[in-house]
């Protein structure tokens, strides 16, 4: 099972701000695939993925990057901080 | 090294203080707050930050523990807070010290810079008539490149 968290309009979009999912997805943008496959929702919040940034673990990483040892894997916009 | 992601606000002036007085070699401090300022149609009642409290503070770590190495600083500190915040309040604020101004000033640039577009914190406007998340610029991914 990952935690999947979701942040700012990701986390409206989805519904829920995170949720436990299982797969055997290899890479994020496969478990994206997956996601969308489910329900309309996820379908709407991952329609840019331009507009969308990845975090493993915590840490920034790409959608080709592969799920080994993720335990938490998080979808929000771009950054605003500061 | 202090780093702080609060809900409350802070004195900046008790913090540079302290953080002043740390090493007697510190001749040169450079800080810099961020303020939450009007949206352009004057129409802003608050901004609320959302941020993702497990990565928060280990990404601004990392960005402190790349600076303290690039340049020659005896401390950094970074507060940023969380939460709502009202028109004029302080969102956050850098410090840096080192012996010499160049070294104080780049750095505390350089924290900006990906504070801006690398610490997990998200912008949303509310106005009376809704809401908006904050969009990031292209200008702050290409500020960026020079640290490259």
């Amino acid at each position: 099972m990952i935690k999947v968290l979701y942040f700012a309009w990701v986390r409206e979009r989805i519904g829920v701000p995170y949720e436990m999912v299982e797969t055997q997805s290899g890479t994020v943008m496969e478990f994206v695939e997956e996601l969308k496959q489910k329900e309309t929702r996820y379908e709407v919040a991952f329609s840019d993925l331009s507009a969308i940034k990845v975090a493993i673990n915590q840490e920034l990483c790409e959608f080709d990057t592969k799920l080994t040892g993720a335990t938490e894997i998080a979808f929000f916009p771009p950054m605003t901080g500061g | 090294m202090r780093i702080s992601v609060q809900l409350n606000d802070f004195d900046i002036g008790k913090e540079l203080q302290l953080f002043n007085s740390a090493d007697t070699n510190i001749g040169a401090v450079v800080s810099f707050q961020g303020i939450v300022r009007n949206n352009s149609e004057k129409s802003l009642l608050h901004m609320e930050i959302e941020q993702y409290p497990g990565m928060t503070q280990k990404a601004i770590s990392n960005y402190v523990e790349i600076a303290l190495e690039r340049w020659s600083l005896y401390d950094a500190l970074v507060i940023h807070r969380h939460g709502k915040l009202l028109l004029g309040d302080r969102i956050m604020m850098v410090a840096t010290a080192a012996k010499h101004r160049r070294d104080a000033f780049q750095s505390a640039e350089f924290l900006m810079d990906y504070l801006k577009s690398r610490a997990p914190f998200w912008k949303k406007e509310v106005t009376k008539d809704g809401y908006q998340w904050v969009k990031s610029v292209l200008d702050d991914e290409s500020a960026l490149e020079r640290w490259r």
